[in-house]
């Protein structure tokens, strides 16, 4: 018997919906491997998302409601979770490439000596085995990993896999589980909020990104507009990071985020090689640029020559139009 | 007081990958190999923190080939006092093996902090630094973009970035790792009496095969390839009224992604 056991990931009470996209992953492949899927969730007061889960296809969520576990913390979550797994018996162990699931699985594969493969952009069973594909070199080439440990495990990158139709009268078997912290060693003093509703760049469905044609810092607010009629995150080239224009947090390429949405919108960005590596996983790519010889056309689905500062507001003039008509 | 740093050489971020006929990794031929970006912010903080604390001793540690030297030499000319190289002619090391490794030359060594790089650039794993503090049952912060260290020096304050603006903030007391992120300070260039003086500093030598203990790679990756090339696709002429008016309609109706 196969077992796939997901790692949950909430927000303000709320599944994520990496997490949402993940279980619908993990619930084909536990179709093809014969065995099934159960869903790990840590953190207070839970227990009302269980359905969320069960309508992606968890079969069983095992719930660890404790208020000493609201806040993440490596070592306890690690703690956790390799006593979920002594339980749920799973031969394959998922969880986004989030903050989260990026601090938490290195630890929890040493734990317990098993093969991990991060960042992953495709899952697939060969012979009852994981089979996983990420990007190296920041996304200019690709790598598959084949496992030789019982216990595999895998993180994957937000967007990757298309959401499967929720049944919304599923149900799942909840196992509750109890867990003693002990003395935390590396506790977390404070959490400082990100703005609310500002999704990471690395979750984003829709970015746009401004690069050294930004000129300052106070003219990323054309690019906030736009990216508030059409729900996006705002990026930056390197380019701009470094000439201070934006913090780093927002630096999409190979020294920054790799990013992976379904439209990325290039504004003043040339494309170097370093830029092209974290973002050519986007389904569409639009570049606006005034040179019509930047490097950035020959990536780009749709490319506008022009003035970013006169486009871009239009665009999302058009955008608004659009979107209030549906 | 000792403090380590972890570093690993890795190809250029300009470089163009090349794979092997045979998928088996990339052609190294032509690169130019540099100190990841991220381990560059690694060494900065290690050599920060010993010039706080009187009489501690830094060194630098890298996995790799013969050429994994000139990284160490790097580090030894930013200010590092003393580098150890575990020379690797064995097959690819996973994250697991090389974390068991550096955990098989480190646990002995009296340290109380080791600096990393948030991840190596090259085969972007990110899965070292907390593997090895799994091992050595020390805590560790990730993607760090600040330390502070405290008064008493008996630990640091921490600052983790998560994504979207939002942080963590830690208090921990040696020993414990950190992972480094770009922006927790700027890492310094070798002065020439920097590089001089590095030509002199002692590099002890090491072999991978008398720490892996007969344990062989967890995972093992095959099948490189280059991502599919994207083509260049419509240049939308007009007016820039008319031009945004026709990327929306092809954004709704062509692509559909809004």
């Amino acid at each position: 018997m196969y077992n796939i056991l997901v790692l949950a990931e909430h927000v303000e009470g709320k599944i994520k919906k990496t997490t949402l996209e993940l279980v619908g992953k993990a619930s084909l492949l536990a179709k093809e491997l014969g065995g099934s899927i159960n869903v790990c969730l840590i953190g207070s007061k839970t227990e009302s998302e269980v359905h969320a889960l069960a309508a992606y296809g968890a079969q069983k969520v095992f719930l660890v409601n404790q208020d000493q576990l609201e806040k993440y913390n490596t070592i306890a979550y690690t703690q956790v979770l390799a006593q979920v797994v002594s339980e749920s018996k799973p031969t394959i162990l998922l969880a986004t490439a989030s903050p989260m699931g990026k601090d938490l699985f290195p630890r929890l594969a040493a734990r317990l000596k098993a093969g991990l493969v991060t960042d992953c952009i495709e899952l697939k069973i060969n012979q009852g085995k994981l089979i996983a594909k990420k990007p190296v070199y920041s996304g200019k080439a690709f790598a598959t990993g084949h496992f030789n440990t019982p216990i595999q495990m895998a993180t994957t990158r937000p967007n990757s896999f298309p959401m499967i139709v929720a049944d919304p009268n599923a149900k799942a078997e909840i196992s509750s589980v109890t867990f003693d912290p002990g003395t935390l060693c590396a506790e977390i003093k404070e959490v400082v909020q990100g703005l609310v509703g500002k999704t990471d760049l690395t979750e984003a469905e829709i970015i746009v990104s401004g690069g050294r044609a930004m000129g300052k810092s106070e003219n990323f607010q054309v690019l906030q507009a736009l990216a508030d009629v059409i729900g996006a995150t705002v990026g930056a080239s390197r380019a701009a990071v470094d000439s201070g224009y934006a913090p780093h947090d927002m630096q999409v390429g190979q020294t920054g985020k790799v990013v992976n949405p379904k439209l990325y919108i290039a504004c003043g960005i040339s494309g170097a090689i370093q830029h092209l590596a974290g973002m050519r996983t986007s389904k569409v790519i639009v570049a606006i640029n005034k040179d019509p010889e930047a490097p950035i056309f020959s990536k780009a689905d749709y490319g506008i020559v022009g003035d970013l500062f006169t486009i871009v507001p239009l665009l999302t003039e058009e955008f608004r139009k659009l979107l209030s008509e549906s | 007081m000792n403090i380590a740093v972890l570093i690993k050489q890795v190809p250029d971020t300009e470089t163009k990958i090349k794979i092997k006929p045979d998928q088996s990794g990339i052609e190294e031929g032509d690169i130019k190999f540099i100190v990841n970006p991220y381990d560059e912010f690694a060494i900065e903080e290690a050599i920060k923190t010993k010039e706080k604390i009187p009489g501690a001793t830094t060194f630098v540690v890298s996995i790799g080939p013969e050429r994994a030297g000139e990284a160490i030499r790097t580090a030894l000319a930013m200010g590092i006092d003393k580098g150890i190289h575990i020379v690797n002619n064995e097959p690819a090391l996973d994250s697991y093996l090389t974390a068991k490794v550096l955990h098989g030359v480190l646990k002995e060594r009296n340290i109380s902090v080791i600096f990393s790089g948030k991840q190596a650039i090259d085969f972007d794993h990110g899965q070292l630094t907390q593997m090895l503090a799994d091992m050595l049952d020390w805590p560790c912060v990730m993607i760090t973009e600040s330390f502070q260290l405290k008064e008493d020096k008996s630990g640091a304050k921490l600052v983790r970035r998560l994504g979207g603006g939002a942080k963590e903030i830690y208090e921990i007391a040696f020993p414990f790792l950190v992972g480094c992120e770009k922006g927790l300070n700027t890492p310094r260039y070798a002065s020439l009496p920097g590089i001089m003086k590095a030509k002199t500093k002692p590099v002890e030598k090491l072999l991978v095969s008398n720490y892996l203990e007969g344990q062989s790679a967890f995972v093992s990756y095959k099948n490189y390839e280059l991502p599919p090339e994207r083509m260049a696709g419509k240049k939308l002429e007009g007016e820039p009224q008319i031009q945004a008016q026709s990327l929306v309609k092809l954004l709704r109706e062509e692509s559909k992604v809004i």
